[in-house]
């Protein structure tokens, strides 16, 4: 599917010396805010509005973009890719991978914040 | 450059991104605005006027396409850099926040050090705009001064230089409404004993220094032409005066020109300006040169205002122009010069008048209707008797003011009978009365009888038949100068007496002279048998005027004492006269 890593360890050292004591709030908004974006795109999906689905996936790649998740970022574009060209069944697989993505992230962010 | 404090507005919808964002920007020193979609975007910016605007593209309720346009709107002439926040990748999607009024884009992720540079980046633009801006506002606000005061110096200008009797039918001409301000300056007016005087003048430099000194100009011509002294004692004391208050190397080149109708003769001075033509009606032309250092320049003593006789007779034109008409050039660069006018001349159809023929040749050669500002040109038409309008100096009001009951008496004598002439003097007197200003011109005429025949026939005792042949004419001049060196003893006397009578006044003017005198009581004029065939002699031809123009004419003594009574009434000229 994808070759990218989970996590850009890079871009992450960098937001924490940009964020300094709020890298945490930071990490804590992200999951929160990911978390939302997903429940909106399978309810845009089980609603068959293909066009809020695009725009969903288009929000939540910017927003793994910039905190250095490349592989999820990448499966956002390929679901905003599908919204826009309302293939739903494609949309529907690509929710399934984000969720399991966005599992393996969480998961490596909070070994972050452990840390 | 040092880093300064801005205020920046951040929209995006996604918190994560937000946050990012902001704490880039705050670690930059500027302090953050925050927005959470359009809407709130534009509101904010309505709120808090930040200095520059990061948007995200895509948000809910208004997007960021459509906000750019509201936040443009909002900052009008202001320039508010705005840059979209994005991930969009497509060509066309990044155009259109350009085309929405987007500056420049920021893709995600977010990097530090390209979201530091375009900050400072658009903060030179926007401070550069800024200056520019207030710059251009300060350029309008004093360009907006300047028309206006210029507008008033213009006024101020007027009331001291009103047109004279440039609107005669006979004087045509072309200067800039706002000439003044060009260095340019043109009078005319009409003389008391007949004839007018116009003078033509090109300060050297533009806009004020060149204005002010049109100033004390105007006031010296207009004063001293109305009171009947010659274009040559104008010239002296213009001359004069600029001389004391130019600075060096500022003058007034210029041209006088005194037009005496009934004798066919005009008196031109040319100092410094382009040869002025005299245009004959039969079509040869003329040229005088100019033959002096330009006003302002030569201390008094040292000053020539000798002025150049030439004859000419109705039909005949005069062109005076400033060399606004030679330098005239053309888009090669080319001058108009003086074979322009020569060939715009030579070529005219023989009804135009060469006036029209020069302004609309020098129009058509230098193709641009701004070239034409920078030019004074005048013609004169020598007629018979050219109609001069009314005065602008109305008594209407004031007729009542000033002296009405005094009587004066004035005597010169041995030498400075040939050196000064009393009548400008004299004249200055009765036209204190408001009501014998309108009449300057027949009081100048019987000032100036009375004086040259007490002058010529009483104390130098110059035959006139002298005068009827060129050879006698010649012999009267010259033995009027050898003449006018042998007066010790003589004197001119004039006694000036003026009453108010109802609805007027009476002006009683006794001139004695020391002369011999002469048979008044077998003179045919003055014994009332009157004789045509001798009206044409000067002398006669003086008398007669006097008759007519005053109420009665008695001669005393020997005949060298003469009395005229001139009566003058409210009605009698007003009604004719420019009532305002």
């Amino acid at each position: 599917m994808t070759d990218k890593q989970h996590l850009d360890e890079e871009a992450l050292a960098e937001l924490q010396d940009v964020m300094e004591d709020e890298f945490d709030v930071l990490i804590q908004t992200y999951i929160i805010d990911s978390r939302d974006r997903i429940a909106s795109l399978k309810s845009a999906l089980s609603a068959g509005d293909a066009d809020a689905f695009a725009k969903t996936a288009h929000s939540l790649k910017g927003s793994c973009i910039n905190i250095g998740a490349p592989r999820l970022g990448e499966l956002c574009m390929e679901a905003e890719q599908a919204g826009k060209v309302s293939d739903l069944t494609e949309a529907s697989r690509l929710v399934g991978e984000i969720e399991e993505e966005f599992a393996a992230v969480i998961s490596l962010l909070e070994g972050l914040l452990v840390r | 450059m040092t880093q300064r404090n801005l205020r920046i507005l951040i929209a995006d919808d996604s918190d994560t991104d937000r946050l990012i964002l902001q704490a880039i920007i705050k670690r930059l020193g500027h302090q953050v605005i925050e927005a959470a979609d359009g809407l709130e975007a534009v509101q904010k910016f309505r709120d808090e006027c930040p200095d520059i605007v990061l948007l995200d593209a895509l948000m809910p309720r208004m997007d960021g396409m459509e906000a750019a346009r509201h936040i443009k709107a909002l900052a009008g002439e202001r320039l508010v850099p705005l840059i979209f926040l994005t991930s969009l990748s497509d060509a066309e999607d990044l155009a259109r926040c350009l085309e929405a009024g987007g500056d420049d884009f920021l893709t995600k992720p977010y990097n530090r050090v390209i979201i530091e540079a375009k900050i400072k980046a658009f903060d030179r633009m926007r401070r550069m705009h800024d200056t520019l801006s207030s710059q251009h506002e300060q350029i309008c606000e004093r360009n907006r001064q300047l028309l206006e005061e210029q507008a008033i110096a213009r006024r101020v200008f007027d009331n001291v230089a009103h047109t004279g009797c440039l609107d005669s039918p006979n004087i045509r001409y072309h200067a800039s409404p706002l000439s003044v301000f060009n260095g340019d300056v043109l009078f005319a007016s009409p003389r008391p004993a007949g004839g007018m005087l116009i003078f033509l003048g090109d300060f050297t430099g533009h806009g004020l220094p060149a204005a002010i000194g049109a100033m004390p100009v105007a006031e010296i011509f207009y004063g001293m032409a109305r009171k009947g002294f010659s274009g040559a004692d104008v010239l002296r004391e213009i001359n004069q005066k600029l001389k004391r208050i130019l600075p060096t190397g500022m003058f007034c080149c210029g041209a006088m020109v005194e037009a005496d109708f009934k004798l066919g003769q005009l008196r031109v001075w040319n100092g410094a300006l382009p040869e002025a033509w005299i245009i004959r009606g039969e079509g040869e032309s003329l040229l005088l040169p100019s033959r002096h250092l330009p006003l302002g320049i030569l201390p008094p003593k040292q000053f020539e205002c000798v002025m150049e006789v030439v004859q000419v007779r109705p039909g005949d034109r005069l062109l005076v122009m400033t060399d606004g008409v030679l330098e005239a050039a053309n888009d090669r660069g080319e001058l108009f010069g003086l074979p322009g006018i020569r060939q715009c001349l030579e070529h005219r159809q023989p009804h135009t008048h060469p006036f029209d023929a020069v302004l609309e040749a020098v129009r058509q050669f230098s193709d641009r209707a701004d070239e034409s500002d920078d030019l004074t040109l005048v013609g004169l038409d020598i007629t018979d008797q050219p109609d001069l309008p009314a005065e602008p100096e109305q008594p209407s009001l004031s007729a009542l003011a000033g002296p009405t009951e005094w009587r004066c008496e004035y005597e010169i004598r041995e030498r400075t009978l040939g050196d000064f002439s009393p009548l400008p003097l004299l004249l200055h007197i009765c036209l204190e009365v408001p009501g014998l200003r309108t009449r300057s011109g027949e009081i100048y005429t019987l000032l100036s009888e009375l004086y040259n025949n007490a002058l010529e026939h009483g104390v130098l005792q110059l035959p006139s038949e002298w005068k009827h042949s060129a050879d006698g004419f010649g012999k009267y001049y010259s033995e009027r100068q050898a003449r006018l060196a042998r007066v010790d003893g003589h004197y001119i006397r004039f006694s000036l007496h003026h009453t108010r009578k109802p609805g007027g006044g009476r002006l009683r003017v006794v001139c004695e002279d020391s002369g011999a005198g002469f048979d008044f009581s077998n003179h045919p004029l003055v014994s009332g048998r009157d004789d045509e065939s001798r009206a044409p002699r000067y002398a006669g031809r003086g008398l007669l005027l006097l008759k007519r123009l005053s109420r009665s004419i008695k001669f005393r003594g020997k005949g060298n004492h003469v009395e005229i009574i001139y009566d003058w009434n409210f009605s009698a000229h007003q009604g004719d006269g420019d009532d305002r």
